[in-house]
């Protein structure tokens, strides 16, 4: 069986405690987490939390039937079982000197990212995408020319009229 | 009128209907204490040490369907009880523990005696609570018991600092709890209910097989009804002995690593398996690529990761077993397909071969004491009406092979997470929910010891247990495994130094017999059951060699037991007709 990626997006009780029940569930059961994102919702109250994860089926149902056990759960989905959109941010902060100046900005623009803070030697982008479009656009930088990455982990949402509420 | 935090607790306790409370006070506990010195509904039972808190609490849930409610204090106090709410955990037994915690303006400073009783208890709980504020006490402590009590059932631990029992509030008890977040199912799904007894009915070798969540879901007498109405054998895991009568003559005992030949060679056989309330343990499955080869199975369980997670099934059912068994029966009786009587016929004549072989024979003796000979004369003289708690080892799984229960709830014992030190405190939660009752703790010289110190406890409360210490100067079952599996290197694994057992009780205030011939056990036995108003330590000097047979080996399959030396043939797989 593969250990194919999902994404698992998650309502969660705005609790203290409410993330390390999850995470802790994560490590005590031996699950993977490749990232895990959480902010309160637009309803203080709730959490949403997105979860990429990996495992063969018979783990992700496991995965989800613990995840749905835990009293602060709300309700869960599996992105990954229907159309989904996910997204990333991150931050870069690059050397950018002579003429690397202008071919970073260049590369910037091309994918669609924002310088939003200059210096003398060091541009600081911001870059928005999936996982892999964030993994080739730093594979585009300049050797060397990287001083610092911060990813934001997987934040995802299902397309169309499908949606995670309580 | 405005009540302190610790008087809105005690009122709590009272509402719900808790009768006996299980602690030991401390520091960040003392505004309870004093709550509960002021009052008289709610019984404070003082035991030696947190763990036997926990435990006895755990011996009157089970043995009641109540939660058991514990208090302590904060620091060593709440770390003493995490073995016993793992206890619980594992057998999803429901306990409300409450744990005292430095005041709030403290927390994070690494106070004296404070631990992050919240954290060091997440992974063994079904749920827990910080107490932040006085108001959300009686909602906190009301959500706890029903968190505790329904769906899967499991410890709650409840974490109070000692501001919130100072500050104050006025009062009311919720009459009910609401969780958007949780919410247990309890009917089945039809259709798969239809699925599920239609594969039953056109089995050729049906085979059930029911765990701890017959006893813990009151389904016993669905559980009986429906396999005598089916006429299929049917085996319990160690947490469901008793939910179905172990006299009935469809009952092929218990399965898995000591279950009987009978009850392991149909589960390797059957062709359909109906698992209800069972969660197919390691003890129980033995290796899994050679598990119920043939079956398709069919598994009712109230909590749904319990399906599916070891061992794929066929038609899963997510209900409480009770309302499940009830369903299915009506399915069955308004069906028109019937058991196909041939094809039963001649399976019932296989597992009668496979019963003749009488797995549990042992060889008898004048000069040693055999164990299973004292759990034998224990049954006879209490007449299979005992409550019978153990702790874990060989005296458990002899416990649970020679006692035979009639009834749920009178087997007592730490099955999942297997701690020895439970029996003797389980047995006085286990006497306080059945005052009148015959409490026999079955143990060994080894896990009595781990919580002993409760012998003052029972002292204390007059509480008449009947301690039967199967004494082989050996952690028998460590033994065992180093006799078979290495090379009989028994390392650490003699007890020496013991005490004199029976000078350990006297000096508790207790009777003590020291029994070491095998004439004697039955006199003593019934001398000791005949003392109704005190706790006798037998203290009986058994064979240091006996084994428990049968056993499934680690990797080995249910068809590959290894029997007692005094049945000779070692079966293996057949090829099935």
């Amino acid at each position: 069986m593969s250990d194919d990626r999902h994404i698992i997006s998650i309502l969660l009780e705005n609790e203290a405690g409410a993330l390390s029940r999850v995470a802790g569930l994560f490590s005590a059961r031996g699950y993977n987490i490749q990232s895990l994102t959480v902010a309160p919702t637009e309803d203080e109250t709730l959490s949403r939390m997105t979860i990429v994860t990996s495992g063969s089926e018979r783990v992700i149902e496991q995965i989800t039937k613990q995840l749905n056990k835990l009293v602060d759960v709300v309700r869960l989905v599996d992105l990954t079982e229907g159309p989904h959109i996910e997204r990333e941010m991150m931050l870069i902060k690059v050397r950018a000197e002579g003429s690397l100046r202008d071919e970073v900005k260049r590369l910037v623009d091309i994918f669609r990212g924002r310088v939003i803070d200059v210096t003398d030697a060091f541009y600081t982008i911001e870059v928005t995408g999936t996982g892999s479009k964030l993994d080739a656009y730093l594979e585009t930088l300049p050797t060397g020319s990287i001083m610092e990455t911060v990813r934001s982990g997987v934040s995802g949402i299902a397309r169309g009229e499908r949606g995670l509420q309580v | 009128m405005e009540l302190t935090g610790a008087d809105i607790f005690v009122r709590c306790l009272a509402d719900e209907g808790v009768e006996h409370l299980f602690g030991y006070p401390g520091g960040a506990a003392l505004h309870l204490y004093d709550a509960l010195y002021t009052q008289d509904k709610v019984q404070h039972i003082l035991v030696r040490h947190e763990q036997g808190a926990t435990h006895a609490a755990d011996g009157y849930a089970r043995s009641t369907g109540k939660p058991g409610v514990v208090l302590v204090t904060s620091g060593p106090g709440a770390t003493n009880t995490v073995t016993g709410i793992a206890t619980a955990y594992m057998d999803s037994i429901p306990l409300v523990v409450f744990t005292a915690q430095v005041a709030s303006a403290l927390i994070g400073d690494d106070a004296f005696q404070e631990v992050d009783s919240v954290g060091i208890t997440r992974p063994c709980v079904k749920h827990n609570f910080l107490v932040r504020d006085v108001r959300d006490l009686a909602v906190t402590i009301k959500k706890a018991f029903y968190i505790a009590t329904s769906g899967r059932p499991g410890p709650v631990v409840v974490d109070v600092p000692k501001d919130i029992t100072a500050n104050k509030t006025e009062y009311a008890y919720p009459e009910t709890a609401f969780i958007r977040s949780y919410s247990p199912v309890k009917e089945g799904d039809p259709a798969q209910i239809k699925k599920g007894v239609e594969l039953l009915l056109a089995a050729k070798r049906p085979m059930i097989y029911t765990g701890g969540g017959i006893v813990l879901g009151e389904a016993s007498a669905s559980l009986t009804a429906f396999v005598r109405e089916l006429g299929y054998p049917i085996t319990n895991t160690l947490m469901g002995l008793g939910s179905y009568p172990a006299t009935d003559s469809l009952f092929l005992g218990m399965l898995g690593m000591h279950g009987t030949y009978e009850a392991n060679m149909a589960m390797h056989e059957c062709d359909v398996l109906l698992a209800v309330g069972a969660r197919f343990d390691d003890r129980i499955t033995g290796e899994l690529a050679k598990f119920c080869p043939h079956a398709r199975i069919v598994h009712v369980d109230v909590d749904p990761s319990s399906i599916g997670k070891t061992v794929p099934v066929e038609v899963s059912i997510v209900g409480d077993a009770d309302t499940v068994l009830q369903d299915m029966m009506k399915r069955v009786k308004a069906s028109d397909i019937k058991p196909d009587s041939q094809a039963l016929k001649s399976w019932w004549q296989q597992i009668e071969e496979w019963r003749g072989l009488k797995c549990l024979t042992y060889q008898k003796s004048d000069e040693l004491i055999k164990p299973q000979y004292v759990l034998e004369q224990l049954y006879e003289l209490t007449g299979g009406d005992a409550y019978v708690t153990s702790d874990v080892g060989q005296h458990q799984m002899w416990t649970a092979q020679f006692y035979k229960f009639d009834q749920p709830r009178r087997w007592i014992n730490s099955g999942g997470l297997g701690t020895m030190g439970f029996g003797l405190p389980a047995a006085m939660g286990v006497q306080f929910a059945h005052p009148e009752a015959t409490v026999a703790c079955v143990t060994g010289e080894a896990s009595i010891q781990m919580c002993i110190q409760e012998l003052s406890t029972c002292k204390q409360y007059a509480l008449p247990i009947k301690v039967i210490n199967l004494n082989n100067r050996y952690m028998g079952m460590v033994r065992q495994w180093q006799e078979f599996f290495y090379e009989r290197r028994y390392s650490h694994s003699y007890m020496e130094a013991l005490p004199d057992f029976t000078k350990l009780a006297e000096s508790y205030g207790h009777v003590g017999f020291q029994i070491t011939k095998p004439s004697d056990v039955e006199g003593v036995l019934k001398e000791a059951l005949g003392m109704k108003d005190r706790l006798v330590f037998m203290d009986f000097i058994t064979d240091q060699k006996e084994n428990v047979f049968p056993m499934v080996a680690a990797g080995k399959g249910h068809h590959e037991m290894h029997l007692a030396p005094c049945n000779a043939v070692v079966p293996t797989d057949r090829e099935l007709a």
